[in-house]
């Protein structure tokens, strides 16, 4: 008796037609997502098989698969960690400037132009790079190889084009930054009052009262951001393949002709004209780049994770 | 260590909004000196300006003269960082850094004065703060659990050691225990006997038996009326301004009958 007692409020919240429908919406769009990440996963699976299975002087190169992949990976992943670099910091400082240091009516500009900014496509910013950018990079190129060219990313010798891994990384850096920025800007701006004024009540300067809350508070939205933009740069296609002139090789120098490509844009310059066992090898190099941001994922839920309990959200 | 301050002439703006009007007053060292009035007459505006905190608001501005120990404290070379190290701020409602563990949140404020401390000599003054808050018995062991865990009042009690880790020259407190239970209220009501002997307290209160239980002074601060600017309108003995004020805007309030 007393347990059908206490089941029986439970059974008519049950029966509440919009909690059924919305319960029922949710779970399947969660089941659906899952769905559509396994399928995606199977069809790589499957497509890049025999690639695996092919003997190494089938794959293009004709050195096998490994040897085939790893300059795409590595090409990928220098070009987006290097625009992550770039971006990550700056996007920071512009986020806290908007929010903390310019007057109101430039940060409201400032925030606006970004949002513009995170809205151009691809393919414009790509062209901005080889129209603009390029020409305008073989000078600092030149620089760069005569007085740096000691540090192995600027040993050269430098494109004549400008068509080189560092235009690369800054057309990526320019394309990520609005992103990191929006979403950092948010989050600064959440930055609870009541902690600003303790901090400044302490009697610490503005920056130290940044230090103190803004930053700590905004961590996880930084990290979150970060991979956001990173998870971006890493699957970038159009702006990498215009912008990029590439001749294959694992290399850090940044600023000659002969350029790693990355997975993405030589999955798009290459797909149209192959056939037969090149589809299967690229597809293989999807599988890794599917493998790489889901790994990127996992990352940053693990770092905005580990000091949950001090994120302020309690 | 504990120091007097001046007030004269005060006005307070919100932008082109008088907030506060006119006030003079001495505020004794080594006392607690309670603040009351009918909400929205400027009680927390007078003294967020005692530390410059007031400023922080877009176009908020003051006029008039506030003095700590014959120091201007608007005076053209005077920083308002420095001014806020000496006058430390207990807030209504519990603000300890959420980010950061108990012991980070007492020695906040010491890790601002740059100079590099060494870690005994830190953990010894964050000792010292958090016993001076009655709160080291409760706490010594969790140390670096984050602050927030802590309930209302002992999250009050935190943020009284962080301020005065510093060892400021006044505390002001701002309804410091609104947010809190009797219990809790109490121990905070203790603590502030126990801290007038180091240190010159104003309190903003909205329970006049706290205000009568605490204070050595009292002041009564009131609207001149309906959209005007709030005034000091008496201030006097704590005894006096509860048995015998002068005013009979003070002795309605008092008394209950309006407020
Ligand atoms: N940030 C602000 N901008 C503009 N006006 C403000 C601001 N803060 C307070 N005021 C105004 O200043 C006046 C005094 O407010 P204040 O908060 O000092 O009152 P109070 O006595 O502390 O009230 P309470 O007892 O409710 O805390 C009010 O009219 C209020 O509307
Ligand atoms: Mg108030």
């Amino acid at each position: 008796m007393p347990l059908s007692e206490r089941n029986r409020p439970r059974a008519q919240v049950r029966e509440r037609p919009g909690d059924r429908i919305f319960s029922g919406l949710s779970t399947g769009a969660g089941v659906l997502i899952l769905v559509v990440l396994a399928s995606v996963a199977s069809f790589l699976l499957i497509e890049a098989w025999p690639a695996f299975m092919a003997p190494p002087e089938d794959i293009p190169g004709g050195e096998g698969l490994v040897v085939y992949i790893w300059p795409l990976l590595f090409g990928t992943l220098l070009s987006a960690v290097l625009a992550l670099l770039v971006a990550a910091p700056l996007a920071v400082a512009i986020a806290l400037f908007i929010t903390h240091y310019a007057p109101r009516r430039t940060a409201q500009g400032l925030g606006y132009v970004i949002d513009l900014l995170a809205a151009v496509p691809s393919i414009i910013y790509g062209l901005w790079g080889i129209a603009v950018l390029a020409p305008a990079t073989v000078s600092s190129t030149e620089w760069l190889s005569k007085y740096l060219g000691f540090i192995p990313l600027f040993a050269g010798p430098p494109s004549s084009t400008g068509r080189t891994m560092l235009l690369a990384i800054i057309v990526l850096a320019v394309m990520v930054l609005p992103i990191i920025t929006a979403v950092v800007r948010e989050a600064f701006l959440q930055t609870p009052r009541l902690h600003e004024e303790a901090s400044l009540a302490l009697g610490a300067t503005r920056w130290e009262m940044v230090k103190m809350t803004v930053f700590p508070f905004g961590r996880s939205a930084i990290v979150g951001a970060s991979m956001l933009g990173l998870g971006r740069a890493l699957g970038e296609t159009m702006a990498v393949a215009i912008v990029l002139s590439v001749s294959g090789g694992v290399t850090f120098n940044l600023i000659s002709s002969g350029n790693p490509s990355t997975i993405a844009a030589n999955i798009a310059l290459d797909f149209p004209e192959s056939s037969g066992l090149a589809v299967n090898a690229l597809i293989a190099s999807g599988l890794v780049l599917f493998a790489v941001t889901l790994v990127v994922n996992m990352i940053a839920r693990a770092v905005i994770n580990r000091r949950r309990e001090f994120s302020g959200a309690n | 260590m504990a120091k007097r301050i001046e007030v004269s002439d005060l006005n307070i703006y919100y932008d082109k909004f008088l907030a506060v009007q006119g006030v003079s007053m001495t505020i004794e060292p080594r006392a607690v000196t309670a603040l009351i009035g009918p909400s929205g007459c400027g009680k927390s505006t007078f003294l967020r300006s005692l530390n410059r905190m007031h400023e922080l608001v877009p176009k908020a501005r003051v006029e008039g003269k506030i003095a700590m120990d014959g120091q201007d404290l608007y005076g053209p070379n005077v920083d308002p960082v420095v001014v806020r190290r000496h006058i430390g701020m207990v807030f209504q409602r519990p603000n300890p850094f959420p980010t950061m563990s108990i012991y980070d949140n007492v020695a906040a404020g010491l890790r601002l004065n740059a100079t590099r401390m060494k870690r005994a000599e830190l953990d010894d003054l964050v000792e010292r703060a958090l016993r001076a808050a009655n709160l080291w018995q409760e706490v010594s062991d969790r140390l670096n659990k984050p602050g927030s865990g802590l309930s209302g009042g002992q999250q009050q009690r935190l943020c009284i050691a962080r301020a005065i880790a510093v060892q400021p020259d006044v505390l002001l407190m701002d309804e410091p225990c609104s947010a809190l239970d009797p219990i809790s209220t109490q121990k905070i009501e203790d603590l502030i006997n126990e801290l007038k002997t180091e240190y010159t307290i104003v309190i903003v209160t909205h329970n006049m038996q706290q205000a009568a239980r605490v204070s050595d002074t009292t002041g009564f601060f009131n609207l001149k009326g309906v959209g005007e600017a709030g005034q000091l309108v008496e201030l006097d003995e704590t005894t006096k301004i509860f048995s015998t004020p002068t005013n009979q805007a003070t002795e309605d309030y008092i008394s209950g009958r309006f407020g």
